[in-house]
This record gives structure tokens, sequence and C-alpha cells, in this order.
């Protein structure tokens, strides 16, 4: 299926690497002039490069996605330098994880404010150039932690159930604009985040995927892709998840 | 810029924000009855005229309880042209 834009101009937050990286690079792939939002500028320097290599469009922006006044004037910014965003992909999370009764209070307002309050700061700073445009797409990267709970993830699993609300509420409140708005819930993907993990638990997680095997960033790259699309325009609300099975 | 009425930058305003020809907005057209307005239209509005008339009633823009009794283009004129006269009373 050959998929369609009708505006061109994507962001997508935690753009350095892994997922977000994967998604930044397949929107190009499809035309699109995409925003690359990372802490540091350097940071999306490879993600730039791979875009341009394959001949696509790409900015990097330094932003600190948990910060509202960050956020709020890198939207002006961009507003004034590039207009209206169209598609806007929230991807940018961290982990802190604890058991409950070892979590410190700076590991859960972390993780809150990164994975969640960033949602909200960055949709509420660039939705009117999507209610102007009558057209928008929102996608919001959760996980599988936050539809099923993960031992050691209280903080990281609120903020990914939260999104899910989110997402849900937003796309009631703008679906009348034309803008849809949906999360995706990424399984085991292999990326630096969950490198990490040791290879014992790594063990005792593939036997619960039917699919028999770790997911790749471009797994979750390709479901955005399909959903920032005008293909995908009586699709809203939704909680799609990509772990090969684990959760059904 | 400076030379067009309030009234005439209010009704531009309306008719680019909610897709309407400039001679269908009357002084009396209520925004939600006559103009068909939804609540997401009411914010938009609200933050339009923010922008155009930021010079005359300043950057804090306006407050929740004076937005909520906007209800007709003639409110937002008086509105514009009261915050105005109370800013260079003040200033």
């Amino acid at each position: 299926m050959k998929l369609t834009y009708p505006h061109t101009l994507a962001l997508v937050t935690g753009a350095s690497r892994g997922i977000g990286k994967s998604i930044a690079q397949a929107l190009a792939q499809e035309g699109l002039t995409v925003l690359c939002v990372s802490r540091s500028e350097a940071g999306c320097q490879d993600t730039l490069a791979a875009i341009a290599e394959s001949g696509g469009t790409a900015h990097a922006l330094a932003v600190d996605v948990a910060d509202p006044d960050a956020v709020e004037a890198a939207c002006k910014t961009i507003n004034d330098r590039w207009g209206a965003v169209s598609i806007l992909v929230n991807n940018a999370g961290i982990t802190a994880d604890n058991l409950l009764l070892r979590m410190k209070n700076k590991e859960w307002d972390d993780v809150l404010a990164t994975n969640l309050s960033s949602c909200f700061y960055w949709c509420r700073g660039l939705v009117s150039g999507m209610t102007q445009k009558r057209w928008g797409r929102i996608v919001n990267i959760t996980s599988v932690s936050g539809l099923r709970g993960n031992a050691g993830q209280a903080n990281y699993a609120a903020a990914k159930a939260g999104m899910i609300g989110f997402t849900k509420s937003i796309a009631r409140e703008l679906a009348s604009r034309n803008i849809t708005a949906n999360a995706v819930a990424p399984g085991f993907i292999q990326t630096d985040m969950t490198h990490g993990l040791s290879e014992d638990i790594k063990e005792k997680i593939l036997p619960h995927i039917p699919l028999k095997r770790f997911g790749v960033a471009a797994d979750i790259s390709a479901m955005v892709t399909f959903l920032c699309a005008q293909e995908a325009n009586f699709i809203t609300g939704q909680t799609f998840t990509v772990d090969g099975g684990m959760v059904m | 810029m400076s030379n067009q009425s309030i009234q005439e930058r209010v009704i531009q305003i309306i008719s680019n924000q909610l897709g309407r020809k400039m001679e269908d907005i009357k002084l009396e057209s209520s925004f939600t009855g006559d103009l068909d307005a939804d609540s997401l239209d009411l914010v938009e509005l609200v933050m339009a005229f923010e922008n155009e008339f930021s010079a005359e009633i300043g950057e804090d823009g306006i407050p929740e309880e004076d937005s909520e009794k906007l209800r007709t283009v003639q409110d937002v004129i008086h509105y514009v042209e009261k915050r105005m006269k109370d800013r260079s009373a003040k200033g």
C-alpha cells in the first residue's frame, strides 16, 4: 500500500537513538521533513546523518522535554521557523527502575515528567497548528508495561498507562478537527534501553513471546508510519501493542 | 493595521477562525448560536484575540472568567475597548 501524507512537517521526541531514531528515519523515508528532538543537539547527529544519507530532510532541536517552559519556547521557535507541525510522535522516555519500597521521589518524579508530562506539553504546544489545518496525527509511544504492569517499574508503568488515558481523551477532544491520536505499546525491543537487561531475564521473557524473538525498532516505526498516514484516518484513541504476541 | 478599527479586526479574526464570510458576521451574532462555534472554536478564538490585541490589552491576555462572558461579536469589541481604557487610565 502506498501511504500518503497531505502535510509534511513531523516532530519526533527522543529521536537520538533506538525506537525514536527509527521512527524519524521511517518518516523521512516517506518524504516528510522531520524535526528530531533530543536533550542535546549533538545527540541527534547520528539520526540526521542517517536521514541525510538516504536523501531525507531533518533538523535537530535540543529540548528538555520534561521542562514545560523549554517545550513552550521550542514550539514557538518551530512555528516561526518551519510552520505548523502536523505529525507529532511523543517517544522520549526514560526508566529509573526500582522496587516500590526503595523507590526515591526523584525516580518517580523524573520518570513521570519525562514520559507523561512531556506528552501534555508537546500536544498543548503544537495542536493549534493542526486544528487550523484541520488535519493532524498524534502518536504516543507507550509500553506493554503500561498495559500489564511490571514489577520494579511502578513509575514507568504509571507514566505509560497515563499516556494511554491521555491519548484517549485528546482523541475525543480533537476528533472534530480531523486530528487522530493513538498510542503504540512496544514489547521487548532491542535498543539501548533494554540492552541493560541481564541474559537471565531475557531467557525468561522469550518463552512468553509467541513469535519467539525480541522486536527491532523498525517493527515499531512501521506501525507509527502507518498511523501517521492519511490512510489511517478512521483510527483514533487506540493502543496498538507491537510485541510479538506477548500481550493479547 | 493600526488604522483598521477594533471592530474590523475582531470580525476579521472571527472570519478566519470560523471560516465565515465577513459580511455574515453581525455585531449581534453570538458565537455558539449564530456562528456555530463549538468549545474548541471558543478557546481558539480567545487565543486569536489575545494574539491580535496583545499590544492593547497586555501580554497577560484574557482571563478565563472574562472570556466566559464573551458571547457575541459586540461583547468582544466592548471588552477590548474597556481593557484599553483601563490600561490607559492606569498607565
